[in-house]
């Protein structure tokens, strides 16, 4: 819960305004963009992610080092887990 | 150390360790705190105590929300889990955390209803899905996870789900510092920051730290870099004889925070009078209840509550190990009774506890040395 997970907006929910895709290494999962309301995201944009929000707007390498984090620190397939579970073991896949 | 190789610019590494040394003062014993449990698992994966000098001590502070949670609100939660109604989801950190009768997966194990989410929002999702039913929500976390439950609730709230509520049990950082410096044993030089909860909460909650204290703190990142950073900048205010708040992790944490993130909290939230922490006791103003305007998304107001309080095992020293006074291998549970494959203790159970981190890579590592000298050659 204490490290987040970098992702990739790929695309924005436009009956959603506060949803986003995001790609974390291939998988693609629906996001809450509520608490970056005051600067939303747009497509291409890269966040770190808890427990299915967006948190915080990083760059690209950022997010590289974060997702290196993860694996070195042996949290990168609970992280993979955790992202696949959003939206209920993936019934709500992008 | 051990994974540097792993990490950019080992060559930095080297050169910051140096100045480390060059300015840890010889005749002084450092004791530095890091806060967060993420930086505890960090730390003892990355090998830094081997870099660091032996009189530079980091203390592994309360900063693992698991960890922190007294047993008697997991039996709290999982007594709702057993009304026949209610399906009780939670993360899956919780999952294994004992309780006085068992953890949520023994009982789930057992038949009850519960089961494992990785957002609050697909709690709500369950219970849009399950209308016949009731979901509760288990909250736990810090700063990092409290706005993403008031989020939830808000939304909640506006669709009017009637058979969705949340077991909060957010706690916040701030009182838990106040606390173990509080403490009268607890001798600190200075603070290693949290670095993804003040991403929410920004520097400035940290000021009274310095300014009425006079200790140092540096918000810091999670690479072996950040932290050697990080301790640089702690030495560096120690050895001017300052006593400031700054921020190593610029490149993820601002100053202020997230606002839209504290807004939500402050409209979902209000602090309770006081809050029972495992090893810390009660503290006053330190965790968060839902507000009167959410009653009928409370579980503690949909349900009655017994607010039960659960004496930790006798022998298990979660309490000490939790202050920093005890090192976990210091416990005279550990590594016998508390293992990670059958925790006694909350700290046994997730990689962010300070015994699970010691476990898997000191204890774990000369268990294996003794096991190849004990080897015929």
């Amino acid at each position: 819960m204490c490290l987040a997970i970098p992702g990739k907006i790929v695309e924005l929910v436009s009956e959603q305004p506060n949803l986003g895709v995001v790609e974390v290494t291939g998988v693609r999962r629906r996001v809450d963009l509520g608490l970056l309301q005051d600067d939303l995201p747009g497509v291409g944009d890269w966040v770190l992610i808890h427990v299915g929000f967006a948190m915080s707007r990083i760059s690209q390498h950022e997010a590289e080092d974060q997702m290196r984090i993860l694996r070195v620190l042996g949290e990168d397939q609970a992280a993979m887990e955790e992202v696949r579970g959003y939206g209920l073991d993936g019934k709500d896949e992008a | 150390m051990k994974f540097v190789d792993e990490f950019r610019d080992p060559e930095v590494i080297g050169r910051t360790a140096e100045e480390i040394r060059r300015l840890a003062d010889p005749g002084r014993h450092y004791r530095l705190m890091e806060v967060c449990g993420g930086h505890t698992h960090a730390i003892y994966r990355f090998g830094l105590k081997d870099v660091l000098p032996a009189n530079i001590e980091l203390i592994h502070g309360p900063g693992c929300p698991v960890c922190v949670l007294p047993m008697g609100r997991i039996d709290d939660g999982l007594a709702l889990a057993r009304r026949p109604d209610v399906i009780f989801s939670a993360f899956g950190d919780m999952m294994r955390v004992p309780g006085a009768h068992g953890s949520p997966l023994e009982h789930k194990a057992k038949g009850l209803d519960v089961r494992i989410v990785y957002s609050p929002s697909d709690a709500l999702k369950l219970a849009r899905t399950n209308p016949d039913r009731h979901v509760v929500f288990f909250a736990i976390g810090f700063e990092t996870t409290a706005p993403s439950t008031a989020l939830t609730l808000l939304r909640a709230r506006a669709e009017g789900l009637e058979n969705f509520s949340v077991f909060c049990n957010h706690v916040t950082i701030i009182p838990a510092i106040r606390a173990i410096l509080d403490s009268p044993d607890m001798r600190l030089d200075g603070f290693i920051g949290p670095g993804h909860v003040s991403t929410v909460i920004g520097c400035r909650p940290y000021e009274w730290i310095a300014r009425d204290e006079g200790k140092p703190i540096v918000v810091t990142g999670f690479e072996p870099l950040d932290l050697l950073q990080g301790i640089v900048m702690l030495l560096r205010q120690l050895k001017e004889g300052r006593a400031e708040v700054e921020n190593q992790y610029t490149r993820v944490v601002p100053w202020e925070g997230n606002r839209a993130a504290l807004r939500a909290m402050a409209e979902v939230f209000q602090l309770r009078p006081y809050f029972e922490w495992r090893g810390l006791g009660f503290i006053s103003q330190s965790a968060l209840r839902i507000r009167d305007e959410f009653a009928q998304w409370d579980a503690e107001r949909v349900f009655s509550v017994a607010g039960v309080r659960v004496t930790d095992p006798k022998a298990a020293q979660c309490g000490e190990v939790l202050k920093g006074v005890l090192k976990p291998v210091q416990c005279k549970l550990f590594g016998r009774e508390c293992t990670p494959e059958h925790p006694v203790g909350a700290l046994m159970v997730s990689s962010e506890g300070s015994c699970a981190a010691y476990f898997n890579y000191e204890h774990r590592k000369a268990s294996a040395s003794m096991t190849s000298l004990a080897a015929p050659v």
